[in-house]
This record gives structure tokens, C-alpha cells and sequence, in this order.
């Protein structure tokens, strides 16, 4: 069985994100990375598939700049078995470039399952995942937490949460693509063992140029800026019929959202 | 101040920092609060640790180990003290840095594949014993007794303030071999002193006859550590546990030292950035007469000049750790880099806590525990006096 994990690096929640000053996009110099915890789930439901699987290789593959081998190399040393790094060259790469180049890296490499984050911390699109099936014209579910191998190996049962609780099972034939969602497994850490023996594991590099054969973002980012700052809250004091007909005064008038 | 800044560490070393640091916050730190409230961590998590191959960093791949360089080492004991549990890191330390190094430098192959090897899987834990009621930096002179008999020996005498104390596997017990301490023998008696690796328990389990762990000792801080004081009443140990060679002792302990010393100094480095980025984050969010407290100018300049005080500290601590990884000798600075950070370490915690006003005087904020807890490391591991004495000895006075 051949497994892909696509994983995406991003600054860290703790970060304090400063905006450049010509506002093109975040000052990234002082930015701590992590790999986006979606993506983490997608690594280890990797490992654990080709565990129940009795065997198949898992191949991480990412796109961004140098930095993301990091990233990979992680990944490596929680059990994947080898690398793709696509170098971004420099881009800013909006959902769909990235599902342009991420389906040709993918495409007639034979993989059974692709597995994904749900979205990414930072973005928060949820957009790449079905974008690569769809341009793969293979099946997706997105937001899984749980998922069962086939007795014949040859699919999956997963099941989707769907809000108020409800759940969608889905039995699905390779190759597809799935969505992790928070809750599906619990990543292992990557051990000093692991660590040391991903150093001598392949990682596979590729240019972002030359697997967007002419695609072109469909977003364009003009400035960015920060949330206003919170300002301090106001209480309302008084007996309740005061209260409330303060509230509504202040809804109307003040914030104007009434 | 970062750490990908300095050259030092590779990305390997970074990638092993950030899985400690998420198993710190995953699997340590939700349980600080209880841990610290109980006296105790369950000693199921040195196994782990031992998992994630934290136990056995720079130790041969032959026993367990991972065989990595002493940078590895430091990118854990700095993001250990992200638990926030001094006490529990110290047992750590006390397994990892002073008594498994030991053991594999001077150990026997069976001795190894006994202590070693289960110790590194974190399966066995390792205390130190040194230490006794009546005198700690003063090796030399140290009172606990054994004897030979025949293939054995019998130990008498007693251990304090002995960390990972209750619950040890095995005891790296620094004992008298030689003549008993009189006035002739007062000058010579470093000469007395072997460790011996002493088994609480049996092959069969059995708690190792004369052996008692006394009371648990109530601490001003390091709450989560397990402190004890042991008693030896003629127990009779197989001659296969010395250490090394007999009467070799002293020699051993002051080497071990070096280990400790440098890994303390580490762990008040990152506990100062630790407790200043606290502060600062407190500061920024405590208001005191219409802004924010960090934006006057008294705490600017005084953090300002503590962390310049903390990157000193820590470039010298580092200065000392790659002589210590290249293998060449470094008593004296790693006795300056202990002497200056744990005072530094007191002053950073005094000042934090006045930082945060009221509130560092309450249990709720981190820093109160940590004003207590970092008190110890002017006195444990050699204290400053003796850290001055050994650095004016090294300079030649």
C-alpha cells in the first residue's frame, strides 16, 4: 500500500505576528514553525494504517520554502518512510496553485490513500484537500475521525463528523483522498531513536515551477493588517429592566449592530 | 533570544527540541499542578521518557542509548523546565547526569547490562548518595562505612537529602573503603572514599536487608521531587557493585560533579528566560494607572538590563558546554557558569516577583513556586563558596 501525507508548516499559535512594513504579508523573521496539528493527525493515521496494513511505504510530501525540510525531516523521524520537499521559490501560493502542484507531484505515482489535514492553522481555508481530489478526479472526504481498513485492504470505512454531532460513515475503494480532523489519533512524538535514523531517510526535491504548467492563483492578496485592538468591555449596572433596555440602547446606537 | 540563532544547534538538534517540548506540554505539564500538590511523580513516567529515548541521549547505542553529542542533552534539560516542575526535572537530571555517565564510564559489562541498560529504558531509576546528615561539599571526610567481608561488603552509615531517594533502584553510594577519619588520617582521607552501585532490592525483590528510607523530607521548594533520608545497618552487598576501583572514589565524585554543575547551570538559563518571558507577558497585560506596567520605563530598564545579565550567563554556560562536548577540561568554566547562574537565577526570580506585585506572592502564579525552587541552586551540587574556591584554585590564586 502506498500512502501519501501532504503537511503544511506554520507559525506557531504563540507567535506573535507582526505585519511587514509595505503589508504584503507577515514579517516571518522571528517566527517560530510547527507543523500544523491537522497535519500531524494525517502523519500518524499514516503510520497507523501502514501498521495495520502489515506493511506499504508512506511517502510526506510539502510545499513551502527551505525551512519546510524541517518539517519533513519530523515526520521522517516519526516513521514516514521518505520525503518530497517542493521548493516554493520565493511564491506565495494561494489554495488552488497549491493544489495544482501537489496533484502533478502526486499524480502517476500510484498512491492508494492521500492523507491530509483538514485545513491549516494559518489559513484556514480547508480548500487544498478537495481541490487535489478534484483535480486528481478521485474521491475526498474531508473531516474524518475514524477510519477503518477494508478487510481486503483495498478501501476504507470513514467516518465524517457533521454538525449537531451526527456523523456520515463512508465506505470507500482506493485511491482517495481524506481530511483529518482533531480527534482521529493521537501523533506519537518523534523519538531521539527516530530522529537519528530519519537523517539518512531520501527526501526528493522538486520546483514549484515546473508543476504549475501555467496555472496561476486565483487569489491575489493586496495589503494585510492586524485586528483593531480589543478595547476594554463596558458592564452594565442596574436592575434588569434597566439592564436591558440599556443593552439594546447601546447595540443601537454604540455598536450599531442593531 | 532564540535558539535557531546559535550555532551550536542543528536542525536535528531543533526537531528533538520541539518533540520534547510537545511531550513536555502533553504529558508532563497538565499534571504539574497535582504533582506538585501530592510531593510525587509517579515513577511510571521515567518509562516514558526512557520511550522517547530521552534517558539515554548521549549514551552508547550498545546499551540503549542514542549515542548523540551533549547539544542534544542541552535542547532537553532546557525544554524540561517547560513542565514547570524543577523538582521532577532534578530527579531527571539526577538519572540522566550524575549517576548512568558514571556508570558507563567506569562500569563493568555486567554491571552495565544489570543498571545500565534497564536504567536507560527508564525501567530502573538512579540515585546519588553522597551526601550526609553531618557534611556535604566536604567529600573527603564522609562517614558511611564499608567494610569487606569476604566476597562482600557491609555498609553502615546514613545519606541525606538524597534525591529520587525512595523510590531509587540503584543507590551510587560514595562510601568509606579506607581507615576510619582521626587526626592522622584527617589530611589523606580522599584516598578512603569508593562508590559502590547499591541495589535496594534483591534479584528476587526483596528490599535489601539494613536498608530504610526514613522520612520524606519537607522542602522549602522543588516540591515535586522525591527527597529522602536513608539508613544502611550492616547491609551486605556482593563485591561485584564497586564502582571502578576501589579507594578511587573521590577522584570520581569531583569528575561527576562536572556533569551536574553543567547541567544546572543549563536549566537556570532556561528557567530565567522561562520566568522573564512570564513576566513579560504579565506586564503586558496588568494595567497600573492607565497602561500597561511593562511600558514604564523602571521595568523596561530593569528587564532590559536582566536580560542582557541572562544572554552573558547563558553564552558563558554554552562556552563551558561545547569544551565539555569536545571532551576537553573545563572545571573552570563550568564552575564560573554554575557560580554565575545561580545567583543570577535568585536575583531574576526576586525581581520577576516583584514584577508581578501581589500576585507573585500567590501560589496561583507560576513565579511564586519558582522564587522557592531555584533557591537550591546556590547550595546543591557545590555551593557557590565552594564554586569560588575551585575557580580561585583554577586561576592560580
Amino acid at each position: 500500500m502506498k500512502i501519501a501525507c501532504l503537511i503544511k508548516q506554520v507559525p506557531d499559535t504563540e507567535t506573535r505576528i507582526r505585519i511587514k512594513p509595505d503589508r504584503s504579508g507577515i514579517e516571518e523573521s522571528d517566527i517560530k514553525y510547527i507543523v500544523s496539528p491537522y497535519c500531524e493527525f494525517a502523519v500518524e493515521e499514516a503510520l497507523r494504517v501502514k501498521e495495520k496494513a502489515g506493511g506499504g511505504e508512506a511517502t510526506v510530501i510539502s510545499l513551502g520554502p527551505d525551512r519546510v525540510v524541517e518539517a519533513i525531516r519530523t515526520a521522517l523521524a516519526m516513521g514516514i518512510d521518505k520525503g518530497i520537499h517542493i521548493d516554493s521559490e520565493g511564491k506565495s501560493f494561494d489554495s488552488y496553485a497549491t493544489a495544482v502542484v501537489l496533484a502533478n507531484v502526486l499524480r502517476d505515482r500510484g498512491f492508494d490513500m492521500i492523507l491530509c489535514g483538514k485545513q491549516a492553522i494559518d489559513g484556514d481555508n480547508g480548500q487544498v484537500g478537495p481541490m487535489i481530489a478534484e483535480l486528481l478526479d478521485i474521491p475526498q472526504v474531508m473531516i474524518i475521525e475514524r477510519l477503518e481498513l477494508t478487510a481486503d485492504k483495498k478501501g476504507v470505512t470513514a467516518t465524517r463528523r457533521v454538525a449537531g454531532g451526527g456523523k456520515e460513515v463512508y465506505e470507500i475503494s482506493f485511491p482517495a483522498l481524506f481530511g483529518c480532523e482533531k480527534g482521529l489519533n493521537v501523533p506519537r512524538y518523534a523519538s531521539l531513536p527516530g530522529i537519528m535514523k530519519a537523517k539518512t531517510k531520501p527526501i526528493e526535491k522538486l520546483k514549484s515551477s515546473d508543476l504549475l504548467n501555467g496555472a496561476l492563483p486565483l487569489v491575489q492578496w493586496a495589503n494585510y493588517q492586524l485586528p483593531p485592538e480589543r478595547m476594554a468591555g463596558k458592564k452594565i449596572e442596574g436592575d434588569l429592566a434597566y439592564q436591558a433596555h440599556e443593552l439594546v440602547r447601546l447595540l443601537r446606537e454604540e455598536a450599531k449592530v442593531i | 533570544m532564540t535558539n535557531q540563532t546559535r550555532s551550536y544547534f542543528t536542525e536535528e538538534h531543533e526537531i528533538f527540541r520541539k518533540s520534547v517540548r510537545s511531550f513536555v506540554e502533553k504529558e508532563l505539564y497538565p499534571h504539574q499542578q497535582e504533582w506538585e500538590k501530592s510531593r510525587s511523580v509517579p515513577k511510571e513516567i521515567f518509562k516514558k521518557l526512557g520511550e522517547q529515548g530521552f534517558l539515554g541521549i548521549t549514551l552508547p547505542e550498545k546499551y540503549g542509548g542514542s549515542g548523540c553529542d551533549y547539544w542534544y542533552k542541552v535542547a532537553f534539560a532546557e525544554e524540561m523546565t517547560h513542565c514547570r516542575m524543577n523538582g521532577f526535572t532534578m530527579d531527571v537530571m539526577v538519572h540522566t547526569d550524575m549517576t548512568t555517565p558514571v556508570i558507563n564510564r567506569l562500569g563493568t559489562e555486567a554491571q552495565k547490562e544489570e543498571v545500565l541498560i534497564p536504567a536507560i529504558k527508564g525501567e530502573k531509576i538512579c540515585a546519588l548518595g553522597i551526601t550526609e546528615p553531618g557534611g556535604g561539599s566536604d567529600v573527603a571526610h564522609l562517614r558511611t562505612t564499608a567494610r569487606k567481608d569476604g566476597d562482600d561488603y557491609i555498609i553502615n552509615g546514613a545519606k541525606t537529602f538524597i534525591t529520587n531517594g525512595s523510590r531509587a533502584d540503584y543507590i551510587l553510594l560514595a562510601v568509606r573503603t579506607g581507615p576510619p577519619v582521626t587526626a592522622e588520617t584527617f589530611q589523606s582521607a580522599h584516598t578512603g572514599v569508593s562508590f559502590i552501585i547499591f541495589p535496594t532490592h534483591n534479584e528476587k525483590g526483596e528490599k535489601t536487608p539494613g536498608f530504610s528510607v526514613g522520612r520524606k523530607l519537607e522542602k522549602m521548594g522543588n516540591h515535586s521531587s522525591d527527597t529522602a533520608e536513608l539508613s544502611f545497618q550492616d547491609c551486605r552487598i556482593p563485591t561485584k557493585y564497586l564502582l571502578g576501583e576501589e579507594n578511587k572514589g573521590f577522584y570520581y565524585v569531583m569528575n561527576n560533579f562536572q556533569g551536574e554543575r553543567l547541567i544546572a547551570s543549563i536549566m537556570a538559563c532556561a528557567g530565567m528566560k522561562l520566568m522573564l518571558e512570564d513576566s513579560i507577558k504579565y506586564g503586558r497585560e496588568r494595567q497600573a494607572f492607565g497602561k500597561p506596567i511593562i511600558t514604564f520605563q523602571v521595568w523596561r530598564h530593569r528587564l532590559a538590563q536582566l536580560f542582557t545579565e541572562l544572554e552573558a550567563a547563558q553564552e558563558l554556560t554554552y562556552r563551558a558546554c561545547d569544551l565539555f562536548n569536545r571532551d576537553i577540561p573545563c572545571v573552570k568554566e563550568i564552575s564560573m557558569a554554575k557560580l554565575l547562574t545561580s545567583e543570577l537565577v535568585n536575583k531574576v526570580a526576586a525581581e520577576c516577583v516583584q514584577l508581578h506585585g501581589g500576585y507573585g506572592y500567590i501560589e496561583e502564579y507560576d513565579i511564586c513556586r519558582v522564587y522557592r525552587d531555584v533557591r537550591l541552586l546556590t547550595i546543591g551540587a557545590g555551593t557557590s563558596e565552594i564554586m569560588r574556591e575551585i575557580i580561585a584554585k583554577e586561576t592560580g590564586l
